[in-house]
């Protein structure tokens, strides 16, 4: 993606709804609720140029607070309502509708790949529903509203679906590294614990996030013996685990992954000492990005706390995320099964084409 | 899978239809009327062959060319095809058709009776006109094969006979012992010579390996273009063609008068091939499309037979000839395809201006959406992954990178270029020009400092003549250097190719397929002539000179192909060549 109007203090939406979910506080966080304290009428997003009374960012926004919901159901559920709220009459004009919306929703986050990649998704329904030429608008209408609700479900489903794919590959004994909080991720350890399986997990502290003590205290919960690990301790600990275990935020046309900070620089040591990389990623996540390099994505900046003052000439490196190319990645469980980095870009062509 | 030999001619593929019907796309007139006779000989794709047989023949045998119909049939045909008479012997009895020597022969000598004239296009006809024959006993007819044999012995390999492969493809698989009056069929088409049933058995493979002695012989007799081979060559590419550069020019241009059946258009695109005019995978492609397009524009089917099946043959015919005059190109090879392809689907019913309309269309639908229109989108891609301040680098002069770099500067993007170039093409020297005149910033270099100025590129921007299943990128000769270098430096490599390049096959060197160019343009230093060491040492026994063309670079080496359908990692060519055959049998 090449630089657009981005400027460089830009602060990722998306990353910012993460860590909202995560519950963390950043001084960011705190500048905005003060704000919204004094001005409680001001509107956030009063430079979207949306004028309608229907406005489908803050629809989006309002299903992304959910901590539960994927980002691209999100995106979907939003623009599931732009279709209710739609007055067109015929499916030309609702797909454009929808395509405004689906271009609207992703200017506004371009750093957020499971959002471009749910909009294309729903949009390559839609164009594919309408060509269908016979059906009377009304029914179309609803065929879609009830294809935007079930992909909800398909969501969840899916979740599970890579859970159980993945329990083969975990056995008894066996010791897992995991780095940031893959709600997939999660779940597949759950399963396994339900599973009976014995195994311990390895958690990175995944600063500035704090992944690392929330995924320590779910593990608990579920009776997984944990220990938690310095971002840097990686290497050190390499030859004590088995496998790696990470989520996505999207997953490229290489068959690489975008995910948090971090992830390259284990997915290199882990490859170097012959260690597997397995990826749980659900479907919708495949996007048609292709980045050569690690600056070849836009920029996605979160704000980074480090508990003293920093003097005002230091930079500092707010990349929220970075790009793993599929070489050091062995395998991805998907809802579409267990996929080898090479495959991604087969569905993606029978997807897209 | 069924491969490229499908696109050259011969056909053997085709037999699977019992029936005489085989026997209709040879639409040529097979009987070796004397040039300034007629209307047959122009209007059907007559091979040359036949001609300059026709002159040669001599005529021990008398008229019966026509086997007579039913009765024995098989072994007349035989006849003059020297040495191959055991084969024909044999070959009639499995099958094939070979007709020829026995009525060439006897045309030649006598005005041809009109019935025969007729019959000279009318190879499916079928019984509508009766050839004349003659009753002979079978004691007689061997008498007449011996002495044809003797004959065609005695003329040897004097005339190359151009075989449009298509008379060859017609007799050869012939197949199944025909029915008494495809075989008379047979006989009338018969006409070519010799060799026919070396041609029969041998559809010149597009790939045909040279290092056979037998094949090539049999290859040069077909030949239209009188190719003297090199005499030193290296023996790891002795499986490869290499024609003496300099002799089939004039040759050629001596022999357009008598090429009556080919086409001009064809022909002159053959020169430019011959000459260097004309060089690329999309520009020699497109040239050939558009040749047929005017074919196509030109073409009347022969009567009694199917446009489907006698148009083919003239494709076929013409790609022969154009092979000889430089090897396919897989660009070229996969349109061939393609076009012989929508030929083959055209439906029967159509009239013969509308099947010409449709076919006209179908190519030009060919040239703009799969080249043209993918050159685009390949543009609208690449152009996304140069950044501010890049360096590019780029190999010898791919026209869709030069497209890429020429719409970058349009947007006003600020990178600058460095040519790679090497001898003895200096190809890169073109793309210089075209690119100062925009105002880009180039340097130039030749690949010998590659690894010199590696380092301060950020992106290689590299073409392909195709790619392969494997990933494997089949361009032009250096540029799997340049990709290695890049790679050892980290460099990303994008290679930009259109996905009608692609091709199914996989290759994991650079040897077992390539081509070779003129050995002496490498001995001289272009444009210094006081460095000429190498002077007079071409036939030297203990130096060969190899001037390859093209070389394959593995996938490793290469970040990402940029097509039309988008920018896929190498690992999915197979992909794209599965979705893209896909296509095709839709449409």
């Amino acid at each position: 993606m090449a630089d657009k109007t981005q400027t460089p203090d830009a602060i990722s939406a998306y990353y910012q709804t993460r860590a909202a979910h995560h519950g963390v506080i950043t001084s960011d966080w705190l500048a905005q609720a003060q704000a919204a304290v004094e001005q409680p009428d001001s509107s956030v997003f009063h430079d979207l140029g949306t004028e309608k009374p229907f406005n489908v960012i803050d629809e989006f926004n309002g299903w992304r607070k959910q901590p539960d919901l994927a980002e691209a159901v999100a995106a979907i559920r939003a623009m599931a309502a732009v279709i209710r709220a739609s007055e067109a009459t015929t499916m030309m004009e609702l797909e454009i509708e929808l395509k405004k919306a689906s271009d609207t929703l992703k200017s506004w986050d371009k750093t957020s790949i499971s959002l471009t990649a749910g909009c294309d998704l729903f949009i390559r329904y839609v164009t594919r529903t309408s060509a269908l030429e016979y059906e009377d608008f009304n029914s179309a209408k609803s065929r879609l509203l009830e294809r935007a609700e079930k992909f909800g479900e398909i969501s969840c489903k899916a979740r599970k679906i890579i859970a159980m794919l993945s329990q083969d590959f975990i056995f008894d004994g066996c010791t897992i590294l995991v780095h940031g909080l893959s709600r997939v991720v999660l779940e597949v350890l759950k399963t396994a614990a339900q599973n009976n399986k014995l195994f311990r997990v390895l958690c990175t502290e995944g600063r500035p996030d704090g992944t690392g003590v929330l995924l320590s205290n779910e593990l608990t919960k579920l009776d997984i013996p944990v220990k938690l690990l310095l971002d840097s301790a990686v290497a050190y600990s390499m030859d004590e685990v088995d496998m790696v275990f990470v989520g996505a935020d999207g997953v490229v046309e290489s068959g690489g992954i975008i995910n948090m900070m971090g992830t390259y620089q284990i997915a290199l040591v882990a490859h170097s000492m012959n260690k597997p990389v397995y990826v749980a990623a659900e479907s919708y996540k495949f996007a048609r990005l292709y980045p050569l390099d690690q600056k070849d994505m836009a920029p996605a900046l979160r704000p980074i706390e480090f508990g003293v003052k920093i003097p005002a000439k230091v930079e500092v490196e707010r990349s929220a995320r970075d790009y793993t190319p599929p070489q050091y990645l062995t395998l991805l469980f998907t809802d579409l099964g267990v996929l080898s980095p090479s495959v991604v870009s087969d569905e993606l062509i029978q997807l897209y084409l | 899978m069924d491969p490229p030999s499908r696109f050259l001619h011969s056909v053997p593929t085709r037999f699977d239809s019992p029936d005489r019907l085989r026997f209709h796309h040879f639409s040529f007139p097979q009987l070796p009327l004397p040039r300034h006779d007629s209307s047959s000989a122009a209007a059907s794709a007559v091979s040359p062959s036949s001609f300059s047989y026709s002159t040669a023949a001599t005529s021990p045998t008398a008229s019966p060319g026509r086997v007579s119909r039913g009765s024995f049939s098989r072994f007349s045909f035989a006849s003059s095809l020297p040495g191959v008479g055991m084969d024909s012997m044999a070959a009639a009895t499995s099958s094939s058709v070979p007709a020829s020597g026995l009525t060439t022969v006897s045309v030649v000598n006598m005005p041809p009776p009109p019935g025969l004239s007729e019959k000279a296009s009318g190879v499916g006809v079928q019984k509508s006109s009766k050839p004349l024959k003659e009753k002979t006993t079978k004691a007689e007819r061997r008498a007449l094969q011996d002495a044809q044999r003797a004959a065609s012995k005695a003329e040897g390999g004097k005339a190359p006979l151009v075989s449009s492969g298509s008379v060859a493809s017609a007799n050869v698989k012939a197949a199944k012992p025909a029915k008494p009056s495809s075989q008379e069929n047979d006989v009338a088409v018969a006409a070519a010579g010799p060799s026919e049933k070396d041609r029969k058995k041998d559809a010149p493979h597009p790939r045909m390996q040279y290092d056979d002695e037998s094949r090539v012989v049999k290859a040069k007799r077909r030949a239209v273009v009188k190719q003297t081979e090199a005499k030193n060559r290296v023996e790891l590419f002795r499986h490869l063609p290499q024609y003496e550069h300099g002799t089939q020019l004039p040759d050629l241009e001596t022999k357009f008068s008598l090429l009556d059946p080919m086409y001009p258009a064809v022909y002159k695109v053959g020169l430019q091939y011959l000459s260097g005019d004309i060089s690329g995978g999309n520009a020699r492609c497109i040239a050939m499309l558009q040749a047929f397009q005017e074919v196509v524009k030109d073409y009347s089917t022969p009567p009694e037979k199917t446009l489907n099946r006698d148009l083919t043959a003239k494709i076929s015919s013409y790609v022969s000839f154009l092979i000889e005059c430089r090897p396919l190109s897989v660009s070229m090879g996969n349109a061939i395809r393609f076009v012989k392809n929508r030929i083959a689907q055209l439906p029967i019913t159509l009239f013969e201006s509308e099947a010409k309309a449709a076919l006209q269309s179908d190519i030009q639908r060919f040239i703009s959406e799969k080249i043209v229109a993918a050159d685009k989108a390949i543009v609208r891609h690449a152009v996304t992954k140069i950044r501010y301040g890049d360096v590019l680098l780029t190999y010898g002069s791919p026209s869709a990178v030069e497209m890429v770099l020429l719409q970058a500067h349009e947007l006003r993007k600020k990178f600058r270029v460095l040519v790679v170039d090497s001898l003895p093409k200096l190809e890169g020297q073109l793309l210089l020009r075209r690119l100062i005149k925009r105002g880009i910033d180039c340097t130039y270099t030749h690949i010998n400092a590659i690894s010199y100025i590696t380092h301060e590129v950020t992106k290689v921007f590299l073409g392909a003549s195709s790619v392969l299943s494997n990933g494997t990128v089949y361009s032009r000769v250096g540029t799997a250097c340049v990709a290695m270098v890049a790679s050892a430096f980290r460099v990303p490599v994008l290679v930009c190719c259109e996905a009608y390049k692609f091709h199914e096959r996989e290759q994991l060197d650079s040897i077992c397929s390539n081509e070779l160019g003129d050995p002496n343009v490498i001995s001289k230093v272009h444009g210094r002539g006081d460095i000429n060491y190498l002077d007079g040492l071409t036939n030297n026994a203990n130096l060969q000179f190899l001037n390859l063309m093209y070389d394959a670079t593995p996938s490793d080496y290469i970040s990402m192909i940029i097509t039309d359908y988008g920018m896929v990692p190498p690992t999915s060519v197979p992909v794209i060549v599965r979705e893209y055959q896909k296509e095709h049998l839709l449409v």
